[in-house]
C-alpha cells in the first residue's frame, strides 16, 4: 500500500514539475497546487498506512497508529491552501496589468 | 522564567493585530507602531540578558515534555539573532512613515510589518524541525504581501516569481521533513540529531541533508539558487527591502547554520566540503552581479549574496575561529544590509532616479548622505576596525588554519570587489562637478537620516567594541562546536 502511494505521490510531482515548466500563468499553478499534493501524500505515507488503531503512546500498546503524520498534513495543507489562493489572485491582477500571462514576456527591462 | 520565550513572537503578532484596529487612523497607528516596536526591543534586550546570564532557556508549549510536545529554544545564538532582528525593525520603523505613501501605510502595511518579525523571531526560536516551515511560511506570507504592496505593475511582475520560487521551496522543505520524518521518526531536532548520530548519518539520512541544504540555500539565495534574488527585492518600497534583505535570507543561512552544526555533521567531507566550493562561487557570482549593473538597489541587492557566501564559507570550514567568524558577520551583514538598503532609498528618491548614469555631483547638495555612504561601505568591505573587517578577519583565520587556501584568495578579492561596486556609487553619484542642469528640491528629512545614522552606530559599535562582543560570540561558536550541549538541554538527560 505504501508503495502504491508513494508512485502514486512521484507522478504527481513529475506532472507538477512539468506545468510548472509552461509559461502560462495558470498552468504554473495547477502545478503548484499538484506539487503540494505530491509532498502530503509523502507526509501521509511516512506515517505508515494503517487503519483502526487508536493513537496511544504506551508500553503496554503495540499496534497504534501515528498520529503525528496527520496533524503536520493538516498544517500543510492549510498552508498551502492559502497559498494558493493568494497566487490565483495575484496571477490574476499580474495578468491584467502587465496585459499578459505568459512569463515569458515578464522579463522586465533595465532601470525601470 | 520559560514563558519569556515566547515573548519575541508574541508581542509582534499581537501588535499586528492591534495596529489592524486602528488601520484607518494612520496618526494614531505610527504612534502605536513605534511603541510597540519599542516594547517588542526592550523585551528582546531583557531575554537576551537572561539567556547569557542563567543559559539556554526552552519552553514546552502546554507543558508536553520535549520530544514530543512543540518546544522553543532560545539558546544564545537564536536570541542575539533575535535581539539584531529588534533593532533592524526598530529602524525600520522609524523610517517607515517618511518612505511609504499614505496609501500603502492604509493597506496595513504595519500589520504585515509586525507579522514578517513574528515570523522570523519564530524561525530562529523553534526547536522542531516541522515548526521551522510552519515559521517560514509565516513569514513568507508577510513578505508576499508586503513585496506586492502598492501594486505596481513591475512589483506584480516580480513577486509572482518571488512567490512561485519560494512556495516550489517550501514544498521540497515539507517533502524533506517527511522523509526525514520517515527515516529517523521524530521532528524535534535534538532528537533527530541523536538518532542520526547514533546510525552515524547512513546515505538516505545524507541524501535528506542535502534535499534541507537545497531548500534553506534557495530560500538564503546561494549559488546556483540566487538568480531569483536581486530583481524582486528591489521592487517594493526601500524599508521593504531593507526588511527583506536584513532578515529573510538571514533565516535561511541560519536555518543551514543549526542543521549542519546540530544534524547532520558526521559525513563533513561531503556536506561541509560543498559549502566551501558554493560558498566561493557565490562570492564571485554576486560580486559580478553587482559590478554588472548601474542600478544603485540593484548593486545593493546583489550584494546579498557574496555576504551569504562569507556566512556559508564559515559553516564549511566549520572550526572555532571561522564559525566565530560566521556568526560574527551574519549579525554584522544583517546591520549593515538594512542601512544600505535605506540609505540606497533615501538616493533614489532625493535624485529621483536608481540610474547611477544620470546622477553627478550629489555630495554638493546633500553631504550628510554622501558621506553615510562613504561609512557604509567601508563597513560592508570590512576595512578596519569596522565590523565587517572583525568578521572577515576570524573567517580567514579559520580557513588559513583549515589550509583553505583558495577561498581564502577568493574572499579576499571578492572583498576588494565589493568595497569597490559600492564605492561606485559615492565615486559616480557623488563626486564630480556641481550639476546645475538639475535642481535637487527634494530634502532627505531627519526622519529619514536618522534610523540610518542609528542602524550606522551600531555597526560601528559591533567593530569599535569588538573586545566586548567578540568573547560571548566566541561561546557562541564553542557551544555550535558541541551539538551535545543542546541536546541535553532540550532532552533534559
Amino acid at each position: 500500500m505504501e508503495y502504491i502511494i508513494l508512485i502514486l505521490a512521484g507522478i504527481l510531482f513529475a506532472t507538477a514539475i512539468y506545468n510548472l515548466l509552461q509559461k502560462q500563468l495558470l498552468r504554473i499553478i495547477i502545478g503548484t497546487v499538484l506539487l503540494s499534493h505530491g509532498a502530503h501524500l509523502v507526509i501521509l505515507t511516512m506515517g505508515k498506512l494503517k487503519r483502526g488503531q487508536p493513537p496511544i503512546l504506551d508500553d503496554a500498546v503495540t499496534d497504534y497508529t501515528d498520529p503525528l503524520p496527520q496533524a503536520l498534513i493538516l498544517t500543510s495543507i492549510v498552508i498551502s491552501f492559502g497559498i494558493t489562493s493568494l497566487l490565483l489572485v495575484l496571477a490574476y491582477r499580474t495578468a491584467q496589468e502587465n496585459k499578459t500571462d505568459n512569463i515569458e514576456e515578464m522579463r522586465g527591462e533595465p532601470n525601470e | 522564567m520559560s514563558n519569556l520565550t515566547i515573548l519575541p513572537i508574541i508581542i509582534p503578532m499581537l501588535a499586528g493585530i492591534i495596529v489592524a484596529f486602528t488601520n484607518s487612523r494612520v496618526k494614531i497607528t505610527r504612534a502605536l507602531t513605534k511603541l510597540l516596536t519599542i516594547i517588542s526591543l526592550v523585551v528582546a534586550m531583557i531575554v537576551t540578558y537572561s539567556v547569557f546570564t542563567d543559559g539556554t532557556i526552552i519552553l514546552e508549549t502546554g507543558d508536553w515534555v520535549a520530544p514530543y510536545g512543540i518546544i522553543l529554544v532560545a539558546d544564545k545564538l537564536s536570541i542575539l539573532l533575535i535581539l539584531t532582528t529588534n533593532i533592524i525593525a526598530t529602524a525600520a520603523v522609524f523610517y517607515a512613515p517618511h518612505s511609504l505613501t499614505l496609501k500603502q501605510e492604509t493597506h496595513y502595511f504595519y500589520t504585515f510589518y509586525f507579522m514578517l518579525i513574528a515570523g522570523v523571531s519564530g524561525a530562529f526560536l523553534t526547536g522542531d524541525l516541522f515548526n521551522l516551515f510552519v515559521f517560514f511560511e509565516v513569514l513568507l506570507m508577510a513578505s508576499y504581501a508586503l513585496i506586492v504592496l502598492g501594486g505596481d505593475r513591475v512589483q506584480l511582475r516580480e513577486s509572482i516569481k518571488y512567490v512561485l520560487i519560494n512556495l516550489f521551496s517550501s514544498m521540497l522543505f515539507v517533502t524533506a521533513v517527511a522523509l526525514l520524518y520517515g527515516a529517523v521518526g521524530t521532528i524535534n531536532m535534538a532528537q533527530i540529531a541523536e538518532r542520526v548520530a547514533e546510525v552515524e548519518q547512513d546515505g538516505i539520512l545524507t541524501t535528506i541533508a542535502v534535499l534541507l541544504f537545497f531548500v534553506f540555500g534557495t530560500k538564503a539565495a546561494l549559488f546556483p539558487l540566487y538568480y531569483w534574488l536581486p530583481r524582486p527585492y528591489i521592487v517594493p518600497n526601500p524599508v521593504v527591502s531593507a526588511l527583506f534583505g536584513a532578515l529573510l535570507t538571514k533565516v535561511g543561512i541560519y536555518s543551514i547554520l543549526r542543521v549542519f552544526s546540530l544534524i547532520f555533521v558526521h559525513r563533513m567531507e561531503i556536506t561541509h566540503e560543498a559549502f566551501i566550493w558554493i560558498a566561493g562561487l557565490s562570492m564571485l557570482f554576486g560580486v559580478i552581479g553587482a559590478l554588472s549593473t548601474n542600478n544603485i538597489k540593484l548593486i545593493i541587492s546583489y550584494n546579498i549574496i557574496p555576504a551569504i557566501g562569507f556566512i556559508i564559507m564559515g559553516i564549511g570550514i566549520f572550526n572555532q575561529d571561522a564559525l566565530s567568524g560566521s556568526i560574527y558577520y551574519l549579525i554584522h551583514d544583517m546591520i549593515i544590509k538594512s542601512a544600505l538598503f535605506l540609505l540606497v532609498g533615501v538616493i533614489a528618491y532625493v535624485a529621483g532616479t536608481s540610474d547611477l548614469t544620470k546622477m553627478k555631483g550629489l555630495i554638493h547638495h546633500y553631504p550628510v548622505i554622501g558621506w553615510l555612504l562613504f561609512i557604509s561601505a567601508f563597513i560592508l568591505a570590512g576595512i578596519p576596525p569596522f565590523s565587517g573587517f572583525i568578521g572577515k578577519l576570524l573567517l580567514l583565520k579559520g580557513a588559513v588554519t583549515a589550509d583553505e587556501i583558495v577561498i581564502t584568495i577568493i574572499a579576499l578579492l571578492s572583498s576588494l570587489l565589493i568595497l569597490y561596486s559600492v564605492m561606485k556609487i559615492f565615486i559616480r553619484g557623488f563626486w564630480g562637478e556641481k550639476d546645475d542642469t538639475k535642481n535637487y528640491t527634494k530634502k532627505a528629512s531627519l526622519g529619514l537620516i536618522l534610523p540610518i545614522a542609528g542602524l550606522l552606530a551600531v555597526s560601528v559599535f559591533l567593530g569599535v567594541g569588538a573586545e566586548f562582543v567578540y568573547p560571548s560570540i566566541e561561546g557562541i561558536a564553542e557551544y555550535l562546536l558541541d551539538p551535545q550541549i543542546y541536546i541535553d538541554s532540550v532532552l533534559k538527560e
